[in-house]
């Protein structure tokens, strides 16, 4: 039986209590909101906090509110409501089916938006109890000075795992984030960084209090594609958003994520080139799948084969753009007649 | 660590234990409130047997600190029975048509059931629907179709007699229709 470590219980109920607290022991704390992430590492003693600090009574980070400058979502706002609000339904709809395709259903009523966007890396070598770790040997991530993906290597590189975040890229969205002492503005591609020890901006005392998807992104089309070993309740081991805005036949601001893969998210360059005047036709497809497939490198550092699920790649980028134009995921077999 | 008072409403009742804050609400239902219908299979909130309704959501009570409990209501599967002990129609219908088979994933799937039911009230949801609903519960025995089959009896059995008279109404109206041609049929000879 895994059980919970001991540590101090916080439970501030306004958010001026919850920074006053960060910002005299931030270092010794760890939030939780839902507790899906947290709860099963702080069983494989990943964490060792001396406080454990229970922000889901902040009420003042729950809101969903539909704006003429676009959606404003408190962190709190559980994936289950989220993929539930008519608004979202309607305006961002592969922001539903991310956060539908999120783990399985109680997974979703309890786990939250802001604890997805901060959700830790995973990696076949720390996602483990701390036996298995001890008789292995511990890892640059946790406890230890190696790698054991990259022997070589200086950095950490556990795989992003969020299903939202992708889809949150594609859409330009934002997150505001707050200290006791100041309030920033990030988009969220710039929230994650290339470190799978720590894959994301917030510095100690910092917290997650909004992600903003701003009005541009209403009409845009899109599509996720997640590939899971179980579909019923598994992380992905490759995702890929698609979004891009459509006006008379031709597209334009399209973007494209492929994540699961390393620590931080990777954007696809060179969309507009291959975009050749805006036209998303097959060819166009093609491609952009291929060009996905070059500059994805999968590594070993979850447990699925790299070489599948870099085979993958061109694979669900079609599906992903094909979703978005409305197409059933494969293309029909040409019909050779005689 | 020192204890601390946990109140919350469990299956009805007022309930208050002094426990570890961090004991996890699964050991807390099973050992000091000595209800043991809630399983637990994996503690990491893959298999869904330890299952139960927190304010009316499905959630893995072996991921819940008890102190997150403080001030919830709370559902287990022995809240579902009626009073005096009866089974529900949900739990009825599990009996009567083999929807469990060695039975320890049998109350994570009844309460995620209830969450359905709850949510799908006059209606029935298809069978898309109640596998997306029970999409996080595995269960090794029964290969799912005869759980599937169990809910959905569960959910038509749930309608209000009004509603069920409406669905049959069509068939009810073929046969008046069937009635009717014969009675012609049979002048006509
Ligand atoms: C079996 C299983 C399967 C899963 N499958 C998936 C999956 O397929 N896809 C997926 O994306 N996730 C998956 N998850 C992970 C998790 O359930 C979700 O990511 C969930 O959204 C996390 O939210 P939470 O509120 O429970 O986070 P918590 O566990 O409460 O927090 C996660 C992290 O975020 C930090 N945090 C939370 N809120 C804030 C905030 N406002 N500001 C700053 N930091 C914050 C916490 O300190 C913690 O480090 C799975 C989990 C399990 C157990
Ligand atoms: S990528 Fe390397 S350092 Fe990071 S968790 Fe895995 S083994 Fe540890
Ligand atoms: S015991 Fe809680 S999900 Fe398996
Ligand atoms: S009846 Fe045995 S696991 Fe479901």
């Amino acid at each position: 039986m895994l059980t919970l470590p001991r540590f101090e219980w916080v439970e501030p109920r306004t958010l001026d209590q919850l920074l006053d607290h960060l910002a005299a022991h931030a270092a010794e704390s760890l939030m939780v909101a839902g507790g899906t992430d947290a709860v099963p590492n702080l069983k494989h003693r990943l964490h060792e906090p001396r406080y454990l600090v229970h922000i889901g009574r902040v009420e003042e980070l729950r809101f969903v509110r539909d704006e003429a400058d676009g959606l404003h979502v408190g962190p709190l706002v559980t994936l289950a409501d989220l993929a539930r609000h008519p608004v979202v339904r309607r305006d961002f709809a592969t922001l539903t089916r991310a956060a539908s395709l999120v783990a399985g259903p109680q997974l979703r009523n309890m786990g939250t938006i802001g604890g997805n966007l901060c959700l830790d890396t995973r990696c076949t070598y720390y996602n483990q109890t701390f036996f298995w770790r001890e008789a292995l040997g511990f890892c640059l991530k946790k406890d230890g000075a190696v790698c054991h993906v990259v022997p070589q290597g200086k950095r950490c590189v556990a795989a992003h795992s969020s299903d939202t975040a992708p889809v949150l890229i594609t859409l330009d969205a934002e997150v505001e984030i707050r200290s006791r002492a100041a309030r920033r503005t990030v988009p969220v591609e710039s929230f994650f960084v290339a470190d799978g020890i720590h894959n994301n901006v917030l510095a100690p005392g910092e917290v997650v209090t909004r992600v903003f998807v701003p009005a541009r992104a209403r009409a845009r089309i899109g599509g996720y594609q997640k590939l899971r070993p179980r579909g019923a309740i598994d992380f992905p081991m490759l995702s890929v958003a698609f979004a891009a805005s459509r006006r008379d036949g031709h597209v334009a601001d399209a973007r494209l994520v492929v994540s699961a893969l390393a620590a931080k998210p990777r954007s696809v360059t060179g969309l507009d080139a291959l975009l050749a005047d805006g036209v998303l036709d097959d060819a166009a497809i093609e491609r952009i799948a291929q060009a996905a497939a070059k500059q994805c490198r999968p590594v070993i550092n979850i447990p699925y084969d790299e070489d599948y699920r870099h085979a993958m790649v061109p694979v669900f980028v079609r599906r992903a753009l094909r979703e978005a134009l409305g197409l059933p995921p494969r293309a029909a077999r040409e019909v050779v007649t005689a | 660590m020192s204890r601390i008072a946990v109140t919350f409403t469990l299956n009805g009742a007022r309930r208050r234990v002094r426990v570890a804050p961090m004991k996890r609400l699964l050991d807390v239902l099973r050992e000091d409130c000595a209800l043991t219908g809630t399983k637990e299979g994996c503690g990491e909130g893959e298999c869904g047997a330890c299952t139960v309704l927190i304010d009316g959501r499905a959630a893995n009570s072996c991921l819940i600190p008890a102190v997150h409990a403080d001030g919830a209501t709370l559902v287990t599967v022995e809240g579902l029975a009626r009073r005096g002990g009866a089974l529900s129609a949900l739990q009825q219908a599990f009996v009567t048509m083999g929807g469990a088979q060695c039975g320890i994933c049998t109350p994570g799937i009844l309460v995620s059931a209830q969450e359905l039911l709850l949510r799908s009230r006059g209606r029935v949801p298809g069978d898309a629907e109640v596998r997306e609903a029970l999409a996080g519960n595995l269960c090794r025995c029964t290969g799912y179709q005869k759980i599937v089959d169990a809910v959905r009896a569960a959910a038509r059995e749930a309608m209000p007699a009004r509603a069920r008279a409406a669905r049959r109404a069509p068939k009810a109206r073929a046969t008046a229709k069937a009635r009717r041609t014969a009675k012609r049929a049979r002048r006509a000879r």
